[in-house]
């Protein structure tokens, strides 16, 4: 039986990434996914042949096509995403020994709290499954909008609330964090929601290359960070290898 | 060099093969499912030939996706679906028809025969069961009955039994060609047939049942080294058997008296730790082999087996269509508000504990115009919930043991809103630790103890953590009051299917 086919998985991506009204340059849906540009090129202009995006004049920016309009929308159920994640959390608690989160854009363009998986020291902790984050502040949060070119445009528009002195406030540093985030495929955020505070983050992908989701852990800083405020190689592998994990339950079974 | 050890969940939808490192942390998993067949309303089986193929792929699947070389398993551990009945031939190694699953009612008229005038309690004090169709001695019965020559060729040592632990450690160590036949006590427990006190069959029950004996699998303990793998793990010694709501007791740590867990699949199974004493039940739960570690004395448990708990999603999902993927049944329920008047009993094939009625069937009572499916997601949930509390309340009565927790485990606790209902019915702190196969984990720690990967009970105890917990928050008067509403709808379940015509046909072979 032949394999699936990387060129459609990944335009099917490009169209989840336009689901909602969005208008996104090439540059921006080629970062989005992880995509040479040449690439997502290729792959909107035959998007464009079979009437499934268009192309604005004015701006050069692409949206959803006729074509596609009356296909309806899919985004991942949280409560699927849990399903599907919680052995893979499960064993980042355990082994990491800290907090595990799963996190997912709401319509706001903050972090819903898909999964909260306690830190396994059977101390006194509540579920904060169904609560919202600020996306600028937090792991999470930062690695839903790298992947994410419209809910960051969204997010940098309004006020960036400072919850710490060390809190990202600016549009522009917080295109540079998303960038640099995009360049090592994983989020850290060190006394940026609290003091004392951290949180490691990374990407869930579907096939093709869309962000679904993210998954990370949060503890105390000085057990998830070095002197220089950078992530310890131990608990960032672990976070990036539940990722994979989680990523792989996302693929249709073969 | 890291090592690792091995269990095969040998469920009832599927098979899994899951790596457990020295923490009893999950390393790797690889999943595959199995055809469910019904020839017949009321009759369900598997293909045991299928299902072994399926352990080949699993082992294999999950030893790649770790990248671990077999020589780094240190044992193998088999947790299985219990009750599940397969008939073969010994020399051929081939299945005799299907394996009738657990799920299946055709022995009822049996069994009503069986009980005659003493009633379902007659073999209660010699095996600890009731007489019900879900047991598996008298399937063997029903199959040497409705199989020609099938009983002399039994008689004469042609033809093995066993329940699916038995199939496949036979397979894994070399099938017809001295592959080790045995079945472990916990898996025994389930079959009728074995003395609860001797831990032997019982000759008695096997004359009544007309079972010969030199088809039955050798009694083991459930952790101890049955032999060596010859295939699939070549070379592993295969350290343990559980029935797979042992192995979650197991998985759970409840090594004490007292410790209980729940654990959610495609029925639901509340089982608590009575030491060694074996408690009988006068509340309609079952007296059941916990564990036997070796020589040491065996362990008992008490359970509360409810029959439709997650295969209740599952209907909901490819019997009505509501849903499509099971998870979605909390995203639908979160529509409404409440239940909107409206309660789910799902008595499919009779009701288990504390009910032992199979003639019931299930309900959905409270229909208005007003009711959605929201409200029937909701219903399908509480009724997992409530069907709980009923056995949870069984348990209180038969053990004078009020738990203060219910530790929980299986696919539902992925489900937040059936864990606060839990919660809120029960009134009870609901807790889930940070391993949700406790099946695959139990199985693997008694492997591990068998062969010294793990020392001892009390180490495998630091390995489990609390990852979430749920508090009761409902209001008492309401929670009666619905609690009084369930009992109701139950009610309306009772002496509903009639006595089938006398059974002539053979095993099913569509």
């Amino acid at each position: 039986m032949p394999g699936s086919v990387q060129s459609i998985e990944r335009a099917a991506a490009i169209l989840r990434l336009l689901a909602g009204n969005r208008k996104l340059g090439c540059v921006e849906i080629a970062n989005s996914l992880g995509l040479a540009k040449g690439t997502a090129h290729g792959i909107l202009r035959t998007l464009a042949e079979v009437g499934f995006v268009d192309q604005d004049r004015q701006t050069g920016k692409y949206l959803l096509g006729h074509g596609i309009l009356e296909l309806r929308g899919h985004h991942l159920d949280p409560n699927e995403l849990r399903s599907l994640a919680l052995n893979w959390t499960d064993s980042l608690a355990s082994r990491s020994g800290e907090t595990v989160r799963l996190g997912v854009l709401d319509d706001g363009g903050d972090v819903l709290v898909a999964h909260h998986g306690f830190r396994p020291d059977d101390s006194s902790q509540t579920l904060d499954v169904g609560s919202h984050r600020p996306a600028h502040a937090c792991a999470l949060g930062k690695v839903l909008l790298a992947y994410d070119a419209a809910a960051a445009t969204q997010a940098s528009r309004r006020p960036l609330q400072a919850y710490t002195p060390l809190t990202t406030t600016t549009p522009l540093a917080l295109a540079a964090s998303l960038a640099a985030v995009r360049k090592a495929g994983w989020a850290l955020e060190a006394d940026e929601l609290e003091m004392g505070q951290a949180g490691i983050a990374a990407p869930i992908r579907a096939p093709g290359g869309l962000t679904v989701a993210a998954v990370g852990i949060s503890g105390a800083r000085d057990r998830l960070c070095d002197g220089h405020r950078l992530p310890l190689p131990a608990p960032l592998l672990l976070v990036q290898e539940a990722a994979r994990a989680i990523s792989r339950e996302l693929a249709p079974a073969r | 060099m890291h090592r690792y050890v091995a269990a095969i969940d040998q469920g009832t939808t599927s098979t899994r093969c899951i790596l457990f490192d020295q923490g009893g942390r999950l390393v790797a998993v690889a999943q595959e499912e199995h055809a469910q067949h019904y020839p017949k309303p009321g009759w369900v089986e598997h293909d045991a030939e299928e299902i072994w193929r399926n352990v080949g792929h699993v082992v294999a699947g999950a030893l790649a996706q770790a990248d671990i070389a077999p020589s780094q398993v240190a044992a193998l551990g088999i947790a299985n679906q219990r009750e599940t009945t397969v008939l073969w031939d010994r020399v051929t190694g081939r299945p005799i028809g299907r394996a009738i699953v657990w799920q299946d009612t055709r022995t009822a008229d049996l069994v009503r025969e069986l009980a005659g005038d003493e009633g379902p309690d007659r073999f209660r004090d010699r095996c600890g069961l009731p007489l019900a169709p879900y047991f598996a001695g008298p399937r063997i019965t029903w199959l040497l009955d409705h199989t020609p020559g099938l009983r002399e060729r039994a008689e004469r040592g042609e033809v093995l039994a066993g329940t699916m632990e038995s199939w496949l450690v036979w397979r894994l160590t070399g099938g017809p060609d001295g592959g080790v036949h045995m079945t472990d006590v916990t898996n025994a427990s389930r079959t009728m047939l074995m003395g609860i006190d001797t831990l032997t069959w019982d000759d008695t029950v096997l004359e009544a049942m007309r079972i010969p004996r030199a088809m039955l699998p050798e009694i083991r303990s459930s952790s101890e080294v049955y032999g060596t793998a010859t295939t699939v793990l070549p070379g592993t010694p295969i350290g343990a058997a559980m029935g797979d709501q042992q192995a979650a007791l197991f998985g759970q740590t409840c090594f004490a008296p007292g410790e209980a867990k729940c654990t959610y699949g495609t029925g639901s199974f509340l089982l608590l730790n009575t030491g060694h004493e074996v408690v009988r039940s006068t509340h309609g739960l079952l007296t059941t082999v916990a564990y036997k570690i070796g020589d040491e004395p065996a362990v008992y448990a008490l359970e509360g087996s409810i029959a439709v708990t997650g295969s209740l999603v599952q209907w909901f999902r490819d019997g009505l269509g509501l849903i499509t993927t099971a998870a979605e049944i909390e995203t639908l329920a979160s529509t409404v508000r409440d239940n909107g008047g409206c309660y789910i009993v799902p008595a499919f094939a009779g009701l288990f504990a504390p009910h032992w009625r199979s003639e019931a069937r299930g309900v959905i009572v409270g229909l208005t115009s007003y009711v959605t499916k929201g409200h029937l997601a909701r219903a399908v949930l509480e009724a997992v919930a409530w069907q709980t509390r009923d056995v949870l309340d069984a348990m209180d009565a038969d053990s004078g043991l009020r738990l203060k927790t219910l530790k929980v485990d299986g696919g539902m606790t992925a489900d937040n809103m059936l864990m606060q209902m839990l919660a809120d019915f029960l009134d009870l702190p609901v807790i889930r630790p940070t391993v949700r196969e406790t099946v695959s984990l139990g199985a693997a720690y008694a492997a591990g103890l068998a062969v010294g990967f793990w020392p001892h009970l009390e180490g495998l105890r630091r390995n489990w953590h609390r990852v979430g917990q749920w508090l009761p928050a409902m209001d008492p008067h309401v929670r009666a009051m619905e609690y009084e509403n369930w009992g109701r709808a139950v009610a309306r379940t009772f002496d509903w299917a009639r006595p089938g015509p006398p059974e002539k046909e053979g095993p099913g072979r569509a």
